[in-house]
């Protein structure tokens, strides 16, 4: 499936990003599309939550233009980002271990009351709400997220993600830590989100998630893109081709 | 919102009350902090061995009387309330090594001002002058901790070493204020606020005070109670409501009838012109009002505000903090600013106690108050740390303080055992929370 046609929903364009004098991406383009899901490849440390991170806010590009449905944008801070819709799963979840599920889920987005007091009851409320329809066995709503499964710790990581209207959704190894059952859930959602018109980086390492979940794959080793291939025009060996050698299929552009 | 078809809908939350023993279950039941209980117990034990050693061993039980409790709580205001802002520092994983010299400068500051500024530009006794030093005192006390606040945040110094320098400096800085001489008496307004002769504010006042109290806890249970029939959060049973309350009541009515039963000395008495046998309350001390004030409004803004949120965040995760939207340089700078600002209030007691600015004034408060803050469960691994514990923490530390005193232990002595005490009550903490965890 190609779905590659209109402004799209986000474009990195030429982004470059070095830590002291290593370049971690160099010269890097990559697009999304509404309802659409990318999966991001390669080894560990080619710079693939780097690129993401530039989109999330987390880093700051060195060069390099990023266009959300075609206007230019500046993405300074994560603040920034969440203005523009963007959610950001992190690899490692990103959570206050110290604070509750709905502390963590309304983190830096509290709800407050008339008198400007955070509104816990109601943040608990909106939480076991959400919590109901991602992970129905969820219960521990009073107790600090240090004391969660890994699962129910990413599922808190998700409903953040999910909750607040996001429109773009970049996912680091989303399923990294979890079982058989909660990956299915987990793909089952990026299925749903993506029905309704979220476009999705996912980067992944199991070439069968890709495989599954993904429209199109971005591969990157050593800082450049490999090379984009739409997942349903090649094999899982192509992209592994790509991943371990670096070589360019055919299809590919 | 999204609409994800995993569906089930959410399970009506019952209230379980797990089995055990019937202790358990009260205190499941009424929710209370099991280690809230395990420092009153703490610190009951304190006061009961001091009183029954000096009973015993000196004859004299002198703890448990109304006399040395009163003096007791004037005694902990000033560290109390330094307590309160070193829950927030540590909490963020920082430490603030330089209140004591802050107390020492802003002390000297407001004495300076109070005796040999403004009387002459406002008069000798003008009413306002109590008003200006204090709010200058405050004012200059957050302005330094601001600005170590920016060396620690935007200038990546850790906090150990700027504070370990502000130690040395401000407390050099309080000795050339004034050539190292101390300013005296200070004016008399304000040095009511250190809870000296006519410092405190009598039985009828204490009720007040007591009735407004109970009728704040009675608000606050009915209120939480209806917030979580709102959301139809689980509801803890009628009893248990009703016994928080009274057991809450109960205190706060029985703190007022300890501080009305210590009567004015007969020196006071005579000053004002009556009877020497005259039962005159004390009453609650304007310190302790104060520190109490500022406790209500430091948990207020730890539970309640989104900045309060922001510190247990920091601490818990910087990095997500970070990532969430937080500007935690701004916050870490915000918070050495309260810190100082509190240090800028402990400053105006301690000085107004004294009726004098010393260059001394403070020495080794740092200390206390870390220990104060620790004690009463904030983790130096930062995230976790409550108002209410550093006060408690603060008390604690006071009562073995004047404990060995009254029951005539020498300097060294205290020195050892509050150091001891300080070590083994962080070991005990380590295993309360390893087995809750």
């Amino acid at each position: 499936m190609t779905v590659t046609k209109g402004t799209p929903l986000v474009e990195m364009r030429d982004i470059s990003i070095s830590f002291g004098g290593i370049k971690a991406v160099d010269h890097v383009s990559i697009d999304l599309h509404p309802g659409e899901v990318v999966g991001l490849l390669g080894h560990n440390g080619a710079g693939k939550s780097t690129l993401i991170k530039c989109l999330s806010g987390a880093y700051q590009k060195d060069a390099g233009e990023i266009y959300i449905n075609g206007e230019r944008v500046d993405i300074h801070n994560p603040r920034d980002a969440r203005h523009y819709n963007i959610e950001t799963i992190y690899q490692t979840l990103a959570l206050a271990d110290n604070l509750d599920a709905a502390s963590n889920l309304f983190l830096g987005r509290e709800l407050v009351t008339a008198a400007g007091f955070v509104d816990d009851a109601q943040m608990e409320a909106e939480t076991r709400k959400i919590m109901a329809r991602l992970n129905p066995n969820f219960r521990k709503f009073n107790v600090p997220v240090s004391a969660l499964s890994g699962g129910q710790r990413q599922s808190v990581a998700i409903a953040r993600a999910v909750y607040f209207n996001a429109k773009i959704l970049i996912m680091d190894e989303p399923t990294a830590a979890l079982g058989p059952q909660e990956t299915q859930m987990v793909a089952e959602l990026i299925q749903e989100l993506k029905r309704q018109g979220l476009g999705i980086f996912l980067i992944e390492h199991d070439i069968h998630a890709v495989m599954d979940l993904c429209d199109r794959a971005v591969v990157m080793k050593n800082g450049q893109r490999v090379g984009t291939v739409n997942v349903g025009d090649v094999s899982d060996d192509d992209i592994l081709g790509m991943i371990i050698m670096g070589k360019k299929p055919a299809k590919a552009y | 919102m999204t609409k994800t078809p995993l569906t089930a809908p959410p399970a009506t939350p019952t209230h379980t009350v797990a089995g055990g023993n019937p202790i358990k279950r009260f205190l499941a039941a009424t929710e209370i902090d099991t280690r809230l209980l395990g420092m009153l117990a703490a610190l009951m034990l304190i006061w009961g061995g001091f009183h029954i050693y000096g009973a015993v061993v000196n004859g004299n039980g002198a703890f448990l009387t109304p006399r040395n409790l009163w003096n007791l709580s004037v005694q902990t205001s000033s560290i109390g309330i330094m307590a309160t802002g070193m829950v927030l520092v540590i909490i963020t994983r920082n430490i603030d090594l330089s209140v004591g010299s802050l107390i020492g400068v802003t002390g000297m500051a407001m004495g300076i001002l109070q005796v040999d500024v403004l009387p002459q530009i406002l008069g000798l006794g003008h009413w306002s002058i109590w008003i200006i030093t204090c709010a200058v005192g405050i004012v200059l006390g957050s302005l330094i901790g601001a600005f170590h606040g920016w060396l620690i945040a935007y200038r990546g110094i850790p906090s150990f070493i700027v504070t370990l320098g502000g130690l040395m400096v401000w407390r050099g800085m309080a000795f050339i204020a004034n050539g190292g001489k101390t300013i005296s008496p200070v004016d008399s307004t304000f040095a009511l606020l250190g809870g000296g002769p006519g410092g405190n504010i009598g039985a009828t006042g204490s009720w007040i005070v007591g009735i407004l109290a109970c009728v704040g806890v009675v608000w606050l249970l009915i209120n939480g109670r209806k917030q979580r029939v709102k959301h139809e959060f689980p509801l803890r049973p009628m009893w248990a409501e009703m016994t928080l309350g009274a057991i809450g009541c109960g205190a706060i009515l029985g703190a007022v009838m300890l501080m009305n039963a210590y009567p004015l000395p007969r020196g006071i008495l005579r000053q004002m012109n009556l009877p020497d046998d005259t039962f005159v309350s004390h009453g609650f001390a304007i310190p302790v009002l104060i520190m109490l004030t500022v406790g209500i409004l430091m948990t207020i803004l730890m539970t309640r505000t989104r900045f309060g949120r922001y510190v247990f965040a920091i601490g818990g995760n910087p990095e997500a903090a970070a990532l969430a939207g937080i500007n935690t340089r701004w916050m870490t700078m915000k918070i050495f600013a309260l810190m100082g600002a509190l240090t800028g209030i402990a400053a105006v007691i301690a000085s107004a106690r004294l009726n004098s600015a010393t260059n001394a004034l403070g020495t080794l408060d740092e200390l206390y108050v870390i220990a104060a803050a620790v004690i009463g469960g904030t983790s130096l691994a930062g995230g976790v740390g409550t108002i209410y514990g550093a006060i408690l923490g603060a008390l604690v530390m006071q009562s073995l303080q004047s404990g060995m005193v009254l029951i005539g232990f020498d300097a060294a002595i205290q020195r050892i055992v509050v150091g001891v005490v300080l070590v083994l009550a962080v070991y005990l903490d380590n295993l309360y929370r390893a087995r809750t965890k």
